[in-house]
C-alpha cells in the first residue's frame, strides 16, 4: 500500500471511531433523557438534539389551524365576484372600444380601484377576510405594488420608493418573463424542426 | 451541577419606583382599557414615520416614569434601552433627550426582562443609585421590518401574533434612596388626596438570565412555538435549582407566548414532572380581547410585557394582591434575513422575580 | 350566462390558492409566482385558451391570466420576428398591465400617507 493510502485508511479508521464514540454518547443520552436528574436539572439544551425533530412536528400538529371551509368559501365569493365585475367592464368596453383596447383597459381599471382602495386603508381589510380571492386576481399583484409604495416613501422617492416597489411583485415579473422567454425559445426551435423536418 | 445553573440573588432588593406606559389605539381599546399613561389614537404621536412615532412613545414613557417621582434625568445613573428595529434606532433617537449614560440591548421581546435584570445588576451592586429600563414596539414599524408594508393586504394565520404598539419605561433604584424621595412624594401626595402613582412595595428578588435556544422552528408566523422551549428551559433551571414549585408562586407570567407558545410550554414542563397551574399566565393574552379584536394568538413585541407588567402586574404586586411574582420575558431572535435563508428561529427567556415588602 | 361562469372559474382558481394557504407553508408572493408560470405553461400547452374562450374574464382576471397574456404575446411575437420575439414577446404583451400598475401605485403613493391597521 503506498503512504497516501494507508494514510486514508488510517484517517477512515479514525472518523469511525469517533462517529462511534458519538453514536455511544448519544445512546447514553436517549437513555437517560427521560429520568428526572436532581442534580445537574437537565434541561431542555441537553434533550433537545434528539427531540428537535418531534418537537417541530408536534408544535406544527396541535397548532390551531383556520377553518378551511369557511376561508374557502369567501375566497370563492369574491374572487369571483371580482371576475365577474371584469365580465362586466368588458362586455360595457367591447363594444365601444374594440377588442385590443378592451383586453388592455380591463386590467387597467381593476388596477386603479386597487390602488385607490390601498391608499384609502380598504384592501387590507377585505383582503383579511378574502385571502385568496383578493391575491389571485389581478388585484393581489396591483395591491402588493402599490402598499410597497406607499409604505416606502419615507425612505425617499429614488432609493426609497424606486427600489422597493417591487418587493412583492418583482418575483411575477421576473418569473413570469422567464417563463416566457423560455417558452419563446422552445417554439422558436419547434418550428424551426417543423420547417426542417418539412 | 452546571456552572450556568445559577439564580442571581440580589441582597438589596433593588426596588421598582416608578413605571410611564404609552399605548396605541388597540391597547388602549383592548382588555385592559385606559391604564396607560398616554395614548394616540392613530399611532402616530404626531410624528411622520413609524419609526420615528416608536421613538417619540419611549421618550413619552420615561418622561411619564421621571414625572410621577419628579425627577429630572440627571438623577438616573444608566439608561437600558432596546427595541425591535434594526440596530435599535428606536430607542436611540428616542432617548436623545435624556443625558444619561445608554447602554443599548437587545433582547427582541424579552428587552423588558433584559433590562430589569442589567438595572438589578447594577442598582444592588451599588454602581449607580437608580437606573431605568425603557423598551418599545410598534405594530406598524415591526411589520413593515419583518413581514409586509403596512398596506398590504394578506392573511394572517391562527397562530400569528399581533405586535403591540406601546412603550414602557421602569425606574429602578436603591432602597434606601427611595424612603428619602417616599416622604418627599408622599407629603406632596397628601396634600392632593390622591393615589401614589409610586410603587413603594416592589422590589426585584432573583433573576435567572436564559440560554439561547432553538428547536427547530422556522415558522415566522408561530413564534410562540418557538419560544415555549425557551421559557420551559428557564423555568426547568429555575425550579430545579431553587427546589421551589409551580404553586410557590402568586403568579408566574410570561412575557408573550401567546395562545400556542402558553399552551406548548405547558406541555413541555409537564413532560419533566413540573405542572404549572392556574397561576401561568401570559402578557401576550392579557392585553387583548382576542375575539373582538380578532388578535388570532396574542399579543407581541417589546411592549407587550411592558404595558401588561408596568400598568397591570405591577400595581397588583404594589397593593400586595400578589407578593411573589416570576416574571419571564421571552424573545425570539431572528431576523427578516435569517427567516428567508430558512434558519430556524431560536428564542431565549430570562427570567426576573418580584416580590412585595 | 358569461357573467355565471365568470364567477365560478374565477372563484375556483381563487380556492386552489386558498388551500394552498391553509395547507401548504407556500407565502403569498410564491403563490403568485406559481401563478404566473403556471398560466404560461398551461397555455404552451394548449390547456388555458379553451378556458378563456368558455370563461371569459373568469380566466382573464386571476395571475394565470397574466401568464396567459404572456404566453400569447410571446407566441405572435416569435410568429413575427423569429428568435428575438422570445425576448420582446412577454412584456410587450403585459406592458400595458405593468405600467398602469406603477403609475397607479406612484400616484397613490403621493396622494395617501400610510394608517395602522
Amino acid at each position: 500500500m503506498t503512504e497516501n493510502g494507508s494514510r486514508a485508511v488510517i484517517a477512515r479508521l479514525f472518523y469511525f471511531c469517533r462517529m462511534s464514540l458519538c453514536a455511544v454518547r448519544l445512546l447514553f443520552y436517549i437513555n437517560n433523557s427521560g429520568k428526572a436528574n436532581n442534580n445537574s436539572g437537565i434541561s431542555f439544551r441537553q434533550v433537545i438534539p434528539i427531540y428537535k425533530k418531534d418537537y417541530k412536528k408536534y408544535a406544527e400538529k396541535t397548532a390551531q389551524k383556520s377553518n378551511v371551509l369557511v376561508c374557502c368559501i369567501k375566497a370563492f365569493l369574491v374572487g369571483g365576484a371580482i371576475c365577474t365585475f371584469a365580465q362586466w367592464l368588458y362586455n360595457m368596453f367591447i363594444t365601444r372600444l374594440g377588442e385590443e383596447n378592451t383586453r388592455l383597459l380591463v386590467p387597467v381599471v381593476l388596477i386603479f380601484l386597487t390602488a385607490l382602495t390601498t391608499g384609502l386603508g380598504w384592501f387590507d381589510k377585505l383582503a383579511k377576510h378574502a385571502g385568496g380571492g383578493t391575491l389571485v386576481p389581478i388585484t393581489g399583484f396591483a395591491n402588493a405594488i402599490s402598499s410597497a409604495a406607499i409604505d416606502s416613501k419615507n425612505e425617499g422617492w429614488v432609493l426609497g420608493l424606486g427600489s422597493k416597489i417591487f418587493t412583492i411583485a418583482g418575483p411575477v415579473i421576473l418569473y413570469g418573463t422567464l417563463a416566457s422567454v423560455i417558452y419563446g425559445v422552445v417554439l422558436y426551435l419547434l418550428k424551426l424542426a417543423g420547417a426542417g423536418g418539412a | 451541577m452546571s456552572k450556568n445553573d445559577m439564580i442571581f440573588k440580589f441582597e438589596n432588593k433593588p426596588a421598582i419606583y416608578s413605571v410611564g406606559t404609552v399605548a396605541g389605539k388597540k391597547e388602549w381599546e383592548g382588555a385592559l382599557p385606559g391604564i396607560y399613561d398616554c395614548h394616540c389614537d392613530d399611532d402616530t404621536f404626531g410624528m411622520p414615520t413609524w419609526e420615528q412615532s416608536e421613538s417619540e412613545m419611549q421618550r413619552l414613557a420615561l418622561n411619564h416614569a421621571l414625572a410621577k417621582l419628579a425627577w429630572d434625568d440627571g438623577k438616573l445613573g444608566l439608561l437600558f434601552a432596546g427595541d425591535l428595529i434594526n440596530q435599535c434606532t428606536s430607542s436611540g433617537y428616542g432617548l436623545l433627550d435624556f443625558d444619561v449614560p445608554f447602554l443599548g440591548l437587545f433582547g427582541a421581546c424579552s428587552t423588558l426582562a433584559e433590562g430589569l435584570i442589567m438595572t438589578a445588576f447594577t442598582v444592588n451592586a451599588g454602581y449607580v443609585n437608580a437606573a431605568a429600563a425603557v423598551t418599545s414596539s410598534h405594530n406598524c414599524s415591526a411589520e413593515r421590518q419583518f413581514r409586509f408594508p403596512v398596506e398590504y393586504g394578506g392573511q394572517r394565520t391562527p397562530t400569528s401574533q399581533w405586535t403591540v404598539t406601546g412603550a414602557g419605561a421602569f425606574i429602578v433604584g436603591r432602597r434606601s434612596l427611595l424612603d428619602i424621595e417616599e416622604k418627599l412624594i408622599e407629603a406632596k401626595n397628601a396634600s392632593q388626596s390622591q393615589p401614589s402613582p409610586l410603587f413603594t412595595h416592589v422590589r426585584i428578588a432573583e433573576a435567572m438570565p436564559g440560554r439561547s435556544i432553538e428547536c427547530g422552528m422556522n415558522d415566522a408566523n408561530n413564534m410562540g412555538a418557538a419560544m415555549a422551549p425557551a421559557a420551559g428551559d428557564t423555568l426547568l433551571r429555575y425550579f430545579t435549582v431553587s427546589g421551589t414549585k409551580p404553586s410557590d408562586y402568586d403568579l408566574i407570567i410570561t412575557g408573550d407566548l401567546g395562545y400556542e407558545g402558553h399552551r406548548l410550554t405547558g406541555e413541555l414542563l409537564a413532560q419533566k414532572g413540573i405542572h404549572l397551574g392556574n397561576n401561568f399566565a401570559d402578557c401576550g393574552l392579557l392585553i387583548y380581547d382576542r375575539e373582538r379584536q380578532d388578535m388570532h394568538a396574542g399579543g407581541s413585541g417589546c411592549a407587550c410585557s411592558a404595558l401588561v407588567m408596568g400598568a397591570y402586574i405591577l400595581p397588583k404586586i404594589e397593593r400586595g394582591e400578589l407578593r411573589n411574582v416570576l416574571f419571564i420575558g421571552t424573545g425570539a431572535l431572528m431576523s427578516q434575513m435569517s427567516v428567508q435563508q430558512g434558519l430556524p428561529i431560536p428564542a431565549i427567556a430570562h427570567l426576573v422575580r418580584l416580590i412585595y415588602e | 350566462m358569461d357573467y355565471l361562469w365568470a364567477f365560478i372559474v374565477g372563484g375556483l382558481i381563487c380556492v386552489v390558492a386558498e388551500l394552498l394557504l391553509c395547507y401548504t407553508k407556500l407565502t403569498a408572493a410564491r403563490i403568485l409566482t406559481i401563478y404566473v408560470v403556471a398560466g404560461v405553461f398551461l397555455t404552451a400547452i394548449g390547456l388555458y385558451k379553451p378556458l378563456v374562450d368558455f370563461a371569459g374574464c373568469g380566466a382573464t382576471t386571476p395571475l394565470t391570466g397574466f401568464g396567459y397574456a404572456l404566453a400569447e404575446g410571446v407566441k405572435k411575437a416569435v410568429d413575427e420576428r423569429g428568435i428575438f420575439g422570445a425576448l420582446t414577446g412577454g412584456l410587450t404583451a403585459t406592458s400595458g398591465g405593468i405600467a398602469a400598475a406603477l403609475t397607479f401605485a406612484f400616484l397613490a403613493a403621493l396622494a395617501f400617507k400610510g394608517k395602522p391597521k
